[in-house]
């Protein structure tokens, strides 16, 4: 079932915040935010947002066609290396899932 | 002969099933459209006169509601900006993968395409491939 128009989109409250401060100071800062599910209104267009994806925050920067969408949309959860076995040696990196 | 938005209809198909031949028409665009005009369904595409194959015409190429080339260029459009934006459905139809999070440890068969026997398996199944 869909969200009821009379609540608008979702966004995280502290990050609306946020951006509002911003938009108002007209300045421009990367945010870090844990709030994959909001959605992306057309006041972030041109904002750098932070998502954290589990483990790090990756950086989205959000333009008009994404509206609409949500933040989580943008920063993956899951990083395919290769296969075990596979001639390519999945190397462990900084990004990559491991423990 | 029955033209309707580039394409021919079979002529002794019932009308509901002779307008699903069009791509972006299925049964109940197409009985939505037969009530609407009040052309009889089960009439056959060869027994209808030319005003009501004028109207059916009318009423799916005027309606601004894409069919046929408009509509798979409409697809395409917003798979094009999926993939634009880089957002998750974007990567997923990038990498041919099915995109609303189904399973891909088995199935999957059709976005993924023909199955590919591994080398492993070649000895169970060989005359797979």
């Amino acid at each position: 079932m869909s969200r009821s128009l009379k609540k608008g989109p979702f966004v995280h409250a502290s990050l609306a915040k946020k951006i509002e401060d911003m938009n108002k100071k007209g300045e421009k800062r990367v945010i870090k935010t844990w709030s994959r599910a909001s959605m992306i209104v057309p006041d972030m267009i041109g904002h750098t947002i932070a998502v954290y994806d589990g483990k790090k925050h990756r950086a989205v920067f959000v333009t008009e066609q994404m509206i609409g969408h949500r933040l989580g949309e943008f920063s993956k959860t899951r990083e395919f290396r290769a296969h075990a076995g596979s001639g390519k040696t999945a190397t462990r990196t900084e990004t990559s899932d491991g423990k | 002969m029955a033209r309707i938005a580039g394409i021919d209809l079979p002529r002794n198909k019932r009308t509901v099933i002779a307008l699903t031949y069009i791509y972006g028409i299925g049964r109940s665009t197409s009985e939505k459209i037969c009530n609407k005009l009040s052309v009889p369904d089960e009439r056959r595409i060869q027994d209808l006169t030319e005003d009501e194959i004028g109207r059916l015409r009318e009423e799916i190429e005027k309606t601004g509601m894409p069919v046929e080339g408009d509509l798979r260029r409409v697809e395409g459009l917003s798979v094009k900006r999926l993939i634009e934006i880089n957002c998750y459905r974007g990567q997923r139809h990038r990498r041919g993968l099915p995109t609303r999070g189904q399973r891909t440890k088995t199935n999957a068969r059709t976005r993924r395409g023909r199955k590919r026997v591994t080398i492993a398996n070649k000895k169970i199944a060989p005359s797979k491939g």
